[in-house]
């Protein structure tokens, strides 16, 4: 189910002055696609991604889901909500039941479905993002942060939404805790072949696994290609207060050191084979000449 | 949705006002709305009026702020007059179906929705231009004496202003769990008030957590910090009276003498105006 957005400008007011958190947004999110919302703090991209589920409304401009005007009277938000799942920042902040399978149950059951339904979709979720069995029935506050966390993403995916959108799902997680998580999101995205948008501000994070980049600065999109492509503006994107994955400085100063490498890399594999690839090179050339 | 409350809003402005030290402040108010009260006559309102419009001026506030707090009264204000209108006994000055309106009661009415206007933009001049750290300070200040008779002044003071800073954050925090509940397709709004009471549960239960998070962070930071209560505690920012303070004071005791005097001269103006 694409999602089209056009023309969106966000503003609100704050003490008496107008802020335009949204400028003038067009943008196509085509089914099954792996994307990435990256920029700074206050760039706009959590708010961007409230309007994808109708939590915000725009100022101005349109959002059509699978070709529905979303602000349509007669448009069912509720049922668009549990269409485009959103993740919010810090999602453990929001677990409130008793245990952690009644927990993940609240979605399911918000949409009216049958008890039998609403458990088997909560299960699956709960094996979705790799819990194990154990955890199921102790209180979601004794499990760590990322289990939470896990538990958190479940809550959303038991709703069995076509569009995943998480909000810095990696924040305040420790890199392996951070790794399992973006591993396991990669992991669902393969399997249920669902649009998962992810925000962040972490290059590295997201250079790894999106088939798309959309650089969020001040409000509006100032690049959206494919990964590779953004990277080349690297020296831009440090202007705004971000930065290329970290391979692609390796690979500038290779090269400003005589190497001859390609700096079109963006994860630590691609770099890997790429310098072995010059080192052949130099080697094979070295025995010419000897 | 829930950003849009105000309390005690501070406005950020660089005015003579929000210079003024926050005891000054609070006294002046106490003052202007004893003033209120004791003054007599449309006189004595006039000046108090002309007195709020200078201040009004002087703190660089804009007068849509204040008119802001009005709203919050004005049910209240509306059923005052209303009241005092049509129930107090007097002099009849016209009918409507069961009821009359009396001289005294439009007199009454006047009287009353000026005082509760002025009283309401007197406070919010306040509220405006001190920030609430520095409203504790000065009532902590202001209440010192009482530590003789084993008030815990200090934290009662330390207290509101936590109270005071966790109000905004917490505003935030149910906003934002609010919308991760719709996310999750909670619904607040229909049904009945035992089901609208249930849907409660999902945004409360997350907010008291976070609410005893905060709390114990902030308990262990500042226990960090060492504190521990009033006790030589000495201030980053100490507060003096410096010589515009006492001008302020003085103005505000110059509004009360003329106040009193214009409302005396009203009254014995008729008198005056016979012997001559």
């Amino acid at each position: 189910m694409p999602i089209i957005i056009d023309k969106v400008s966000y503003v609100y007011e704050d003490t008496g002055m107008s802020v335009r958190a949204l400028d003038n947004i067009n943008l196509v999110i085509p089914d099954g696609q792996f994307i990435g919302i990256i920029g700074h703090t206050g760039s706009g991209k959590s708010t961007l991604v409230q309007h994808l589920n109708g939590l915000i409304k725009a100022t101005s401009g349109n959002i059509y889901f699978n070709g529905e005007d979303i602000y349509a009277d007669d448009f069912d938000r509720k049922k668009l909500r549990s269409k485009v799942g959103l993740v919010f920042q810090y999602p453990e902040h929001q677990l409130f039941e008793t245990d952690v399978f009644t927990d993940v149950c609240f979605g399911p059951k918000n949409l009216g479905l049958s008890k039998k339904e609403v458990e088997l979709r909560a299960y699956q979720a709960l094996k979705l993002v790799g819990l194990p069995d154990e955890y199921f029935y102790q209180s979601p506050f004794d499990l760590s942060g990322g289990q939470k966390r896990r538990v958190a993403i479940a809550g959303v995916l038991a709703m069995k939404p076509q569009v995943l959108v998480l909000d810095e799902p990696t924040a305040g997680l420790d890199p392996k805790g951070r790794d399992e998580i973006l591993d396991q999101i990669s992991k669902l995205k393969r399997e249920t072949g669902m649009t998962v948008i992810l925000v962040s501000h972490s290059m590295d994070d997201v250079a790894r696994y999106v088939d798309r980049i959309i650089v969020m600065n001040k409000g509006s999109v100032m690049y959206d290609d494919v990964p590779r492509q953004v990277f080349r503006h690297y020296a831009e994107l440090e202007k705004i207060g971000l930065a290329a994955p970290q391979v692609t400085y390796i690979m500038k100063e290779l090269q400003e050191h005589g190497y001859d490498v390609s700096d079109d890399v963006t994860t630590i594999d691609e770099a890997k084979e790429e310098i072995e690839r010059c080192f052949t090179r130099l080697a094979a050339a070295g025995k010419e000449k000897g | 949705m829930l950003r849009d409350i105000t309390l005690g809003q501070y406005y950020q402005a660089d005015s003579i006002i929000h210079r003024l030290d926050p005891r000054v402040k609070l006294g002046s108010t106490i003052l202007f709305i004893i003033s209120l009260f004791v003054f007599d006559g449309a006189a004595a309102y006039a000046v108090a009026a002309v007195f709020l419009a200078i201040v009004i001026k002087l703190s660089k506030v804009p007068f849509r702020f204040m008119v802001k707090g009005m709203k919050a009264i004005a049910f209240l204000l509306l059923i005052t007059v209303v009241f005092n209108l049509f129930l107090t006994p007097g002099e009849p000055l016209a009918a409507v179906w069961r009821l009359t309106i009396t001289k005294e009661g439009l007199q009454l009415s006047v009287l009353l929705a000026i005082r509760l206007s002025f009283l309401i933009i007197g406070s919010s001049i306040m509220t405006l231009t001190t920030t609430p750290n520095q409203l504790t300070d000065g009532l902590e200040k202001m209440l010192g004496p009482l530590k003789k008779v084993k008030v815990p002044v200090h934290e009662i003071a330390m207290m509101m202003s936590i109270a005071l800073r966790f109000i905004p954050i917490l505003m935030e925090e149910t906003d934002k769990i609010m919308k991760a509940q719709l996310a999750r397709c909670a619904d607040f709004e229909s049904g009945n008030i035992i089901k609208k009471a249930k849907s409660l549960v999902p945004l409360l239960v997350p907010l008291f957590i976070s609410a005893f998070r905060r709390a114990n962070d902030l308990a262990m930071a500042m226990e960090a910090r060492c504190y521990r209560g009033g006790e030589h505690r000495t201030k980053m920012k100490p507060l003096h009276y410096a010589r515009k303070d006492f001008i302020a004071y003085a103005v505000v005791l110059c509004y009360l003498a003329i106040g009193v005097a214009a409302g005396h001269l009203q009254a014995i103006l008729p008198e005056i105006m016979k012997i001559a």
